[in-house]
């Protein structure tokens, strides 16, 4: 429950990140309900938000949801989703659902905490991004609240949790000083394209 | 144009996930997948803090919101909740602003 109530509050940045950025009510509302996993909705409208184009927001949006490829792939045996289901659950495989099904030990549990938690989340995110998105509609100009340096708190926030160790830490270093790097020399947004190319490299290439 | 953005975007992360639920286990348990695959978020999202906060469009500048990124990065270390980080963030831009 206190993961829904975190991932609710999370929910009114990115309703009012995606507001100032530009996009619609609509546009805003339909990113939390089709696309439904958070670093890759707050990519996405940064993106756009920074003036880059839609399309290389989509790809970014897109590299980001690759790990949740790998979070179907735990939880494939645990929930053996059949028929109707499998459809259905693969819209909830992200980063808290596959944390609370992995956290149990029995097959029955995981598949309650699965559920429970995406109905939960999945209600409270789009319940956030409604509100966070109306009150920053009502706002003229979001620079006054300081909605442009959000986005990147917000970036940081996410990724902090990944950071725990040596290797995470270089890489990220690496990856912002690359992409400032490359910056005045492509069009917003493409720095990101050549920072996802470099690591997938990086990650493909070295010994294990 | 946003439309079609958002509409691609989605039905790319839709069929991730669903890849990972439906593909043949052994497709992506090859190492070297399950290796790179988690160090991606860990570039893009450090790449995104850094262009989003010293750059406006193709231009690198500094500007209130490297004030804001010292703040955010403090209220991390203590291990603020999320939305904290991202409120205390724009405040001090805010704040900063009106000075």
């Amino acid at each position: 429950m206190g993961i829904a109530i975190a991932s609710g509050a999370y929910a009114i940045s990115f309703g009012a990140i995606s507001t100032a950025a530009g996009l619609s009510l609509l546009q805003t509302g339909a990113l939390s309900i089709l696309m439904f996993t958070g670093a890759s909705q707050f990519a996405m409208v940064g993106v756009i938000g920074a003036g880059g184009s839609v399309w290389t927001g989509a790809a970014t949006a897109a590299l980001l949801g690759s790990r949740n490829a790998l979070y179907g792939l735990r939880l494939s045996s645990l929930l053996n989703a059949r028929g109707w289901r499998r459809p259905a659950a693969s819209h909830f495989v992200i980063d808290e659902t596959t944390a609370m099904a992995i956290a149990r030990d029995d097959p029955a549990l995981s598949r309650f905490a699965f559920w429970s938690t995406g109905l939960a989340l999945f209600s409270l995110w789009n319940l956030g991004t409604l509100i966070g998105a109306l009150a920053t509609h009502v706002v003229s100009n979001p620079k006054l609240l300081g909605l442009d340096a959000a986005p990147p708190a917000a970036f940081l926030a996410l990724l902090a949790p990944r950071l725990r160790a040596r290797e995470p830490l270089a890489i990220a270093l690496a990856a912002g000083v690359v992409a400032i790097a490359v910056l005045p020399f492509v069009p917003a947004g493409v720095p990101l394209l050549i920072v996802a190319l470099l690591v997938a490299l990086f990650g493909w290439l070295r010994k294990p | 144009m946003i439309w079609g953005a958002v509409i691609a975007a989605s039905v790319a992360c839709y069929g991730l996930k669903l890849a990972g639920l439906s593909l043949p286990q052994h497709w992506l348990q090859e190492a070297r997948l399950q290796r790179t695959i988690p160090l991606i978020p860990i570039a893009l999202l450090a790449a995104l803090v850094a262009t989003q906060t010293f750059s406006t469009g193709q231009h690198l500048v500094l500007d209130v919101r490297a004030a804001a990124l010292v703040v955010a990065v403090i209220a991390v270390i203590l291990r603020a909740p999320f939305l904290v980080v991202v409120a205390a963030a724009a405040a001090t831009a805010a704040l900063l602003r009106l000075i």
